[in-house]
């Protein structure tokens, strides 16, 4: 039995907070560069650049990378034999995001109710938390900052299996072209296909996250990740939706068992921003 | 590279081309979502507004805090398309030139064809690069609105494309079927 002090992971998820708007994965920075060496739009190659640029001073400044430093998405992956001791878990994270995104100097971006208050709680919180009870001793957080001009523009759809595959295609399609400049592209799209309505939205959200240029480990998602990136770059609609070649960096696909008459699709879509950070107790 | 100085002299925007690359020195103002709603509510109102449209220039802009010895965090662009429905009336009543991200509606560009306004866009994302061409942040009015109070700011090389002109031209369609047709 591995035992956590909540006050650890408290300051655990403030580093994280500010890591994360700061500094973009290597595999994304990566990503930036692959595309800016094969990008023929020239407009497109000199946006890629100053993306480039961006991610580079935001690093070096220790200033965010994007002023939307969104709505903070955590993943935790809890194992049975961990136990959290000195506070709750929930409460540790949640304070560890309040207190990250004003000690961070991040963007308050959150209202404390849909649709009547709308009034900002000041302090980011609360995040979105997913927890996932895992085997062994280890606790893993992940933490995933969303900005909603590209969450604004994620779908889900309940297509019947005899839409089958040529229906994800054409959500797909459909989905991109919505988000046309507005999701701040290149993208990187995460889809989830199966299980029910949440869980495949929780699939797609996690499939964003997943790294650049990995595929899914069975061949025939893997294969429907490919051909859905090549059609998402013979669109035209580049970086920033100015044109190019570049409109996404990848397409990410996790799936899940279903029910005979169903076929849920969810697209999360990911700006160029592509936060995210993990620890692992 | 063109570089234009705001205010902008109405003439030397008229001719600029979608398209165009450019770059902006002087000032002009910042504001949102939820500002751009009081705006729109008080010139329905037909009460005096807190700031003078004429003329102007408005960056879709919420920044994130500035550290000490800062002038501004993070300053990227928001998706303009959100102000949609208030735009057409703040051309009616003054506005030149707006700055942002993502797509029109047909009313705002037909409304800015009307007022031979401009559209410029600048990288979503590229938020900490931006910020290190505003040279002055200061707060006009709806201090409340934090992030989303209306601001001044000052700029030196700050970087554009021009995404629709005043003759309505887009460069969202012109750049894409470029794009395709290659």
């Amino acid at each position: 039995m591995k035992i956590v002090q909540a006050s650890e992971i408290t300051q655990e998820v403030v580093k994280l907070s500010i890591c994360a708007c700061r500094n973009i994965p290597h595999d994304v920075f990566q990503a930036f560069q692959k595309a800016h060496n094969n990008e023929t739009s020239p407009l497109g190659k000199e946006i890629l650049s100053q993306l480039i640029e961006n991610s580079q001073i935001a690093h070096k400044k220790q200033i965010p990378i994007c002023q939307d430093t969104g709505m903070c998405v955590v993943f935790v992956e809890l194992g049975q034999d961990v136990r959290v001791e000195g506070g709750f878990l929930e409460e540790a994270i949640q304070k560890g995001v309040a207190l990250g995104y004003t000690e961070g100097f991040l963007r308050k971006s959150i209202v404390n109710d849909p649709l009547f208050d709308r009034k900002n709680t000041q302090d980011n919180a609360p995040a979105v938390i997913h927890y996932e009870i895992v085997e062994g001793d280890r606790l893993k957080i992940i933490v995933a900052p969303k900005g909603f001009g590209s969450e604004n523009k994620s779908a889900l759809l309940m297509l019947t299996p005899a839409q089958g595959l040529q229906g994800v295609k054409d959500f797909f399609i459909q989905t991109l072209e919505n988000a046309g400049p507005n999701s701040c592209p290149p993208l990187l799209v995460g889809i989830g296909i199966g299980g029910t309505m949440e869980k495949a939205a929780l699939l797609a959200k996690k499939a964003a996250i997943r790294e650049v240029g990995s595929s899914n480990p069975d061949e025939r998602y893997a294969n429907l990740e490919r051909e859905l990136m090549e059609l998402a770059n013979s669109l035209g609609i580049g970086p920033q939706g100015l044109g190019g070649d570049t409109t996404v960096f990848g397409v990410n696909i996790e799936w899940y068992p279903t029910h005979i008459a169903g076929l849920p699709v969810a697209i999360n879509i990911n700006c160029n921003a592509i936060r995210h950070t993990s620890i692992q107790f | 590279m063109k570089i234009l100085q705001a205010p902008f002299n109405h003439g030397e925007l008229k001719s600029l081309r979608a398209g165009e690359h450019i770059q902006i020195k002087g000032h002009f103002l910042v504001a949102r979502d939820a500002a751009h709603k009081r705006l729109y509510e008080s010139i329905q109102k037909g009460e005096e507004l807190p700031i003078d449209l004429d003329g102007e220039c408005i960056y879709y802009m919420g920044p994130s805090p500035a550290r000490e010895g800062e002038v501004i965090g993070s300053a990227g662009p928001t998706t303009s398309g959100r102000m949609d429905i208030y735009t057409p009336t703040l051309l009616e009543h003054g506005l030149l030139a707006m700055i942002g991200k993502g797509y029109r509606s047909d009313e705002v560009v037909k409304s800015m064809v009307k007022h031979g306004a401009v559209y410029f866009v600048c990288i979503g994302g590229a938020g900490a690069l931006i910020s290190q061409s505003i040279k002055k942040y200061e707060v006009l009015a709806y201090e409340d609105l934090g992030a989303e109070a209306i601001a001044r700011i000052e700029v030196d090389y700050f970087p554009c494309i021009v995404a629709i002109d005043s003759l309505g031209n887009d460069f969202y369609k012109q750049g894409r079927a470029k794009s395709i047709s290659s």
